[in-house]
């Protein structure tokens, strides 16, 4: 079993942090895993895009070109992966930011409005863990509670209070998934 | 044994650290960087040094000094650094200095891109600076390779007198992958030739690689070609994965072995007959197996993110007993998984086998 | 009866390669009487240059390296790293210094690094047949200067004491000359201060030492020494440029 995941988006969403907190999180599974980056020549702002692979056996590429998944931030994000996703597999996307309504045969699309609940979790920069919580509770990728002890390696210790809001964010994009 | 998740630049630092390496002299290019900025965090901590020099050339002479006198030292950079820090790779292998060397290849030739190459096979592996000299190159494949053959190359670089390179590209230094640390280990230097200052021997240590009477430089020559004759026939590193039942097999190192990693286990899964061959040490080249395999009527395709340059070599190695044949990309693009595939295909239905 | 005169225990007791009439063996006579001077040959480690010097490591008896043109101070930026209680010094002619390792030393001395440069200027290419150096004098021929140097095409010496002078990392810089016995005395002591500087654990030491080059610049032995002090100290002004505080080793 190999899922293979695109995390894109603007510089500055956070999608290199969710990619490699599923990286980090199938690790803690078990699994074997792999995170690769791809960012525009910027160094702030601009597009980023990141390749993730959580396989049970060793990862060949690390470079996903047909993901099982996609995890799209804004609508340019979207516009250039959705078309190499496979059959049957899944994209989340950032409804907040687009307006097109993607339809795409035989791959479950499920839209978030991330900007405005995570508003409404009162910090505008957890959009990131809604939609990454949405993903898990259309794939089970990885479960949440692997993400929440990724969490505690991944963040350096002086934002270790914000792992209960980033747990809600992801609780509530889980939710939003399941429903 | 704890996993962690590193890049592969920083599980490169992390290794050599663990392996004892307490000096580094580097200077700042992309996409190398992970290296001496983790280094400048990370020396202070085990009471090395880290010290950015003015440029490439510099930093390699300052490996020359440091590796001369007996220390565990690491420079890295990229493809155009790595052209720079030939003359100081030349003396060192003249003088028979221990060090390592990384090159987290970009593209060439020029200033070339940022993307993954490996367009630097040829320099590594046949020469680079002036001189018949040679290195001992590893290829990691993953970051846990990264880890294991960093320690390697400064036991073998010690072992031998001579600077080892380790050949990674941009994938394999940016990629994220879970890796095992060994312990910390602390080396303590057993090296009667090193410039330390005499302290009482009664001859001094001579560093130096100028043998200006002819027959001197002869000498050094010969005792030079016979210490890469036990490389040779020593220190060959592969991995071969399904090549016995295969018809046909796929020769590919570091990022590109990856991708046709992937292609084959898709290939298989479809009952095709082919092997993945990945030389984990690109001099020296695994020559032997080739030629064996060859010999047993494998037909071969070698894979390289350049315009063909390892292909040379396994032509060489197998000496017009079967068939070689090569699929490049060009500087700035990876090959993908379905092109692999695609011409693997191509390739057994044509020998009719699949 | 106290010995006043003595073969230094740094210099190896072996003939030198240099022409007749060159100073490069004084100042290697003056460098060993330093290190035995100041009792450091057992932790003394020499850099050599490419240039006339390059065979330097075989005239004294300390360890040694020999570096690649113009690399010493970067070479032995990496021997004093590992060996920090070792004394470190780098031999270097002009070209090897102030041309092909003008980042090298420029870099070595902004850094502080604590090792001691001889800098040795007699404006010329010697090993390589006379060729123009970067310290070569305006109008002075040499074989790639054959009408003279002409500064209007290929510009100005370069003063290297002056220019690191202009940085916060030196120690001491001073600029002597060997042309008679009394320069030679004071070379002496300025070289002698130079290793005492890096002994205190003061930074980074240069001695600039004009010298001569009898072959190169056609002159007989006499002739250059003479041509030293008429030509080359009036435009390469002795003197310190940088001076140490509270080094120990100057017996003025």
């Amino acid at each position: 079993m190999t899922n293979e995941i695109v995390c894109a988006g603007f510089g500055g969403q956070g999608v290199m942090l969710i990619g490699q907190l599923l990286a980090y999180g199938g690790m803690l599974e078990g699994k074997e895993v792999t995170w690769f980056p791809s960012y525009g020549p910027e160094m702030r702002g601009g597009t980023a895009n990141c390749s993730v692979v959580i396989s049970d056996q060793p990862v060949g590429s690390p470079i996903v070109a047909e993901p099982d998944g996609l995890i799209a931030m804004n609508g340019p994000s979207l516009a250039r992966f959705k078309a190499a996703v496979k059959p049957g597999g899944v994209i989340v996307y950032n409804s907040s930011l687009v307006t097109e309504t993607p339809e795409l045969p035989g791959v479950k699309i499920c839209a978030v409005p991330a900007n405005e609940l995570a508003r409404e979790l009162g910090n505008d920069k957890i959009g990131n863990m809604v939609v990454l919580g949405a993903f898990l509770g259309l794939t089970k990728a990885v479960a949440v509670s692997s993400i929440e002890t990724a969490l505690q390696q991944v963040l350096p210790a002086r934002r270790h209070h914000l792992i209960p809001l980033n747990s809600a964010a992801l609780q509530k994009g889980f939710s939003i998934a399941e429903a | 044994m704890e996993r962690v998740m590193m890049k592969g630049n920083e599980a490169l630092a992390e290794g050599a650290i663990r392996a004892g390496c307490r000096f580094f002299f580097g200077y700042p290019i992309t996409p190398q960087n992970e290296i001496p900025e983790y280094m400048a965090r990370r020396m202070p901590e085990v009471g090395g040094v880290f010290l950015q020099a003015e440029s490439e050339v510099s930093a390699i002479n300052m490996v020359y000094g440091a590796g001369g006198a007996g220390g565990r030292v690491l420079t890295s950079s990229s493809s155009p650094g790595i052209s720079l820090k030939q003359e100081g790779v030349s003396y060192m292998a003249g003088a028979q200095v221990p060090c390592v060397i990384v090159n987290v290849a970009r593209g060439g030739p020029g200033l070339g891109g940022l993307t993954p190459s490996q367009s630097d096979y040829f320099q590594a592996t046949k020469g680079g600076g002036h001189g018949d000299y040679r290195l001992l190159v590893y290829a990691p494949g993953n970051a846990q390779e990264m880890v294991d053959l960093i320690g390697l190359a400064f036991d073998k670089a010690e072992a031998y007198r001579n600077p080892v390179m380790i050949l990674s590209d941009a994938i394999m230094g940016q990629m994220m992958e879970p890796v095992v640390l060994p312990p910390l280990r602390e080396v303590a230097p057993d090296k009667p030739w090193a410039t330390t200052g005499k302290h009482g021997r009664s001859t001094p240590n001579v560093i130096n690689s100028l043998g200006i009477v002819g027959e001197d430089l002869e000498r050094i020559n010969i005792e030079l070609q016979e210490k890469y004759a036990r490389m040779a026939a020593d220190e060959v590193r592969y991995e071969a994965d399904g090549v016995e039942d295969a018809d046909l097999v796929v020769v590919a190192y570091g990022t590109s072995s990856r991708v046709v990693r992937s292609a084959i286990s898709r290939l298989r899964q479809e009952k095709m007959k082919v092997g993945l061959l990945r030389p984990i040490t690109l001099w020296p080249f695994p020559q032997q197996v080739l030629a064996e395999l060859a010999a047993a009527g494998k037909r071969f395709l070698v894979v390289e993110m350049s315009t063909g340059q390892m292909v040379e070599d396994v032509i060489l190695s197998v000496n017009d007993r079967s068939k070689v044949t090569f699929f490049g990309k060009l500087n700035g693009t990876v090959p993908t998984v379905k092109e692999v595939y695609d011409r693997i295909r191509s390739l057994l239905s044509e020998g009719g086998e699949g | 009866m106290k010995k006043i005169f003595a073969y230094p225990c740094a210099l190896a007791k072996k003939r030198t390669h240099y022409c007749p009439g060159c100073t490069h063996g004084i100042i290697h006579r003056l460098v060993a009487e330093a290190i035995d001077d100041l009792e450091i040959q057992e932790r003394t480690i020499g850099i050599a240059p490419v240039g006339c010097a390059v065979l330097a490591y075989e005239y004294f008896d300390v360890d040694f390296q020999e570096a690649a043109h113009g690399r010493a101070p970067a070479v032995a930026t990496g021997v004093k790293r590992v060996h920090p209680e070792a004394i470190v010094f780098s031999y270097q002619g002009d070209g090897d210094l102030a041309s092909i390792g003008m980042a090298e030393i420029i870099h070595a001395a902004t850094r502080g690094e604590n090792i001691t440069v001889i800098f040795v200027n007699n404006t010329v290419y010697g090993m390589t047949g006379g060729q123009m150096a970067p310290t070569t004098l305006p109008g002075q021929k040499t074989t790639t200067s054959p009408y003279g140097r002409d500064t209007a095409t290929v510009g100005y010496p370069i003063r290297v004491c002056e220019l690191l002078a202009t940085l916060d990392g030196p120690a001491y810089l001073e600029r002597v000359s060997v042309h008679d016995p009394q320069h030679i005395i004071k070379a002496g002591r300025a070289i002698r201060k130079a290793f005492a500087t890096q002994v205190a654990g003061k930074g980074f030491s240069l001695v600039e030492v004009l010298s001569s080059c009898p072959t190169n610049w056609g002159m007989t032995p006499t002739q250059s020494l003479n041509h030293i002090k008429e030509t080359l100290v009036p435009y390469y002004p002795l003197g310190v440029y940088r001076a140490p505080e509270e080094v120990t080793g100057d017996d003025e």
